[in-house]
């Protein structure tokens, strides 16, 4: 701390150079939160994925229906506490733009395999006992300004009605929310009696299994089980855990998690080399200044750590500044577009990481410049005086 | 007779410079007492600064020992070094050498940095050496708003506020006008007398050197005593 002024005022020896390099570091950083928060909302479900959970699809692709038959032999699999089902319905709300995800679920038993979800007891019995009811999360109420006793028409993109329309009129019976903060409730539940009844084809199928281990049953030895049985049938199984089938979803959009990462890592490769040279320029400059403070007793790890520290220093307050914007900014968008793109989220470990980022990169845009400083000869330095 | 501050045995310094070995100083022997002000001339190239250097240990001998205060400072560590020339030894440069990054209180504080003494402590003590220099009204000016004279005199109280014994001076007054380095030159005569502080003079001006007790003449990297004018 008591170099800390020497530090500061160093730091601030060129203003307009010094600027820009904060700035630099400034719009790496927000880069850094703005797709951390992008990154965090593609595997938001891989995060809050139950380890108890394991979810059966159509083995060649999750596009692919399961037969509704199958809920009773999985349900029968030894190990199996519980199964419920669900289906991709894939429509939006007024327009093509307003999409968000909807499910045809059994109520009781879908809401009994997610325990996550919270609502109020009589808005659940409402949804059960109304064929044409449904519940949505908090997310996409707020969003649309939803409240319960809404009629909610929705356009299908896969599903036609048997009566030829597209549009599917819904109740709304309740409005959920997530026991953990980060859980994806930008989501709509109806109920898939009303759904396979009313649909033009594929009756008699879901689109997905979900069933809950025993307690004490082996997660794969269930899966594996389950897979045997619909093998070699028209509609074989591929069962996998929550947080696969989450990951794997998400692959259907790219490899979200390497595009951020390659995208940060050109963004910090190139921040390294303008504060790299940065500080080069900024030791250079001042080689005889070193060459004083080495002469006035000043040690080689002393004037190794200044240099550093200035390094460190500009890092922190670009770095800093780059993440309070980019908190703010998620924060608007978050709030603005949690529909279309729920659970954007600066996590702590996001932010932890974007800290350790601000001190690694500040140790190593100095550690160059800062070895030379360290290993100035006195005489030599003072000469150039 | 004074205690023998600063003693250089069979002290050589040789340089390599390209292909060829360039001996600055040869088998140099000499005694600094203390309280001793002491003038060095000589032609360029002719070995001060190097045996002022070797006195303040920035640099070491090729050969022979140097003493300072009863401690063989070359052969000490760099990391010892340094600790000793935090408490041993100011240094004053013919530019000066302040950081125009602080002001005059802060410049003349550097040192202190390195004690364990508290903010305040620093503060008061920097506040004195700027007094004793004559510059306490100029304590927040920073070196670009001083005239060369007042940077000089900032790098004294800089050099002193440490308190250390030996003050090592390279052409203190080599960039200054006649009268504004008479002034450095009564400056460090106070110093030397009123102060006891041992004072190496590398200087080219005949007329500084007569402000010290005795002058030696540096030539082809042998000393010559000369009585002051």
């Amino acid at each position: 701390m008591k170099f800390f002024r020497l530090v500061w005022k160093n730091a601030w020896r060129k203003k307009i150079r010094t600027s820009l390099t904060i700035l630099s570091v400034f719009v790496a950083f927000l880069l850094f939160a703005l797709l951390s928060a992008i990154g965090y909302a593609f595997r938001g479900g891989v995060d809050v994925a139950d380890a108890d959970r394991l979810i059966v699809i159509e083995k060649v692709s999750l596009i692919n229906p399961l037969p509704s038959s199958y809920q009773a032999r999985i349900a029968a699999t030894p190990g199996v506490e519980s199964v419920t089902h669900a289906s991709w319905f894939g429509g939006y709300y007024q327009e093509p733009q307003n999409q968000f995800a909807q499910f045809p679920v059994d109520p009781e038993d879908y809401m009994a395999m997610y325990p996550e979800f919270e609502m109020p007891a009589e808005q659940r019995e409402a949804w059960k006992r109304n064929r044409t009811g449904a519940v949505v999360g908090r997310e996409l109420a707020d969003a649309y300004g939803w409240k319960v006793g809404d009629r909610i028409p929705i356009q299908a993109t896969i599903w036609s009605r048997k009566d030829g329309g597209r549009t599917w009129e819904f109740d709304l019976e309740g409005i959920f929310s997530a026991e953990n903060a980060r859980g994806n409730t930008a989501l709509m539940l109806f109920q898939y009696d009303y759904f396979d009844e009313a649909r033009a084809f594929a009756q008699g199928t879901v689109g997905w299994y979900i069933l809950r281990v025993a307690d004490g049953a082996d997660p794969v030895q269930v899966a594996n089980a389950i897979d045997a049985q619909f093998a070699n049938s028209p509609a074989e199984t591929d069962t996998s855990t929550e947080a696969a089938f989450a990951q794997s979803f998400t692959k259907q959009f790219g490899n979200i998690a390497l595009i951020v990462t390659l995208i940060l890592g050109a963004v910090f490769f190139t921040l390294l080399l303008v504060s790299g040279n940065t500080m080069s320029q900024s030791v250079r400059e001042r080689i005889p200044e070193l060459a004083v403070l080495k002469t006035l007793g000043f040690g080689d790890r002393s004037v190794l750590a200044i240099v550093l520290s200035e390094s460190v220093l500009i890092m922190l307050i670009g770095g800093l500044l780059g993440l309070g914007v980019g908190w703010v900014l998620v924060q608007g968008v978050a709030e603005q577009f949690g529909a279309f793109l729920p659970g954007v989220y600066l996590s702590p470990a996001s932010l932890a990481t974007g800290f350790g980022l601000m001190l690694g990169a500040g140790a190593l845009a100095g550690i160059f410049p800062a070895v030379k400083a360290m290993r100035l000869s006195i005489v030599d330095a003072l000469a150039r005086a | 007779m004074a205690d023998v501050l600063a003693r250089l045995e069979g002290v050589s310094r040789t340089y390599q410079k390209g292909k060829e070995k360039v001996e600055v100083l040869h088998n140099l022997d000499l005694e600094i007492p203390d309280g001793d002000f002491v003038a060095i001339m000589g032609p360029s190239g002719s070995g001060k600064t190097t045996l002022l250097n070797l006195l303040g240990g920035l640099d070491r001998p090729s050969s022979g020992t140097v003493t300072v205060g009863g401690k063989v400072i070359s052969s000490m560590s760099n990391s010892r070094l340094s600790k000793w020339r935090a408490t041993n030894v100011g240094f004053i440069f013919q530019f000066y050498n302040l950081l125009p990054v602080l002001n005059a209180l802060r410049n003349v504080e550097l040192p202190l940095l390195l004690t364990d003494f508290s903010a305040k402590e620093r503060a008061k003590r920097a506040g004195i050496a700027l007094d004793i220099v004559g510059l306490s009204d100029r304590a927040k000016h920073y070196p670009r708003e001083l005239s060369g004279g007042q940077e000089q005199r900032v790098a004294i109280a800089r050099a002193i506020v440490s308190d250390p014994k030996l003050l090592l001076c390279d052409e203190p007054t080599g960039d200054l006008d006649r009268d504004t380095a008479d002034e450095i030159l009564r400056l460090l005569q106070a110093l030397n007398r009123e102060h006891g502080k041992t004072i190496v003079m590398v200087t080219h001006d005949a007329q500084a050197a007569e402000y010290a007790n005795r002058t030696l003449h540096c030539d082809k990297g042998t000393l010559e005593a000369r009585a002051a004018a």
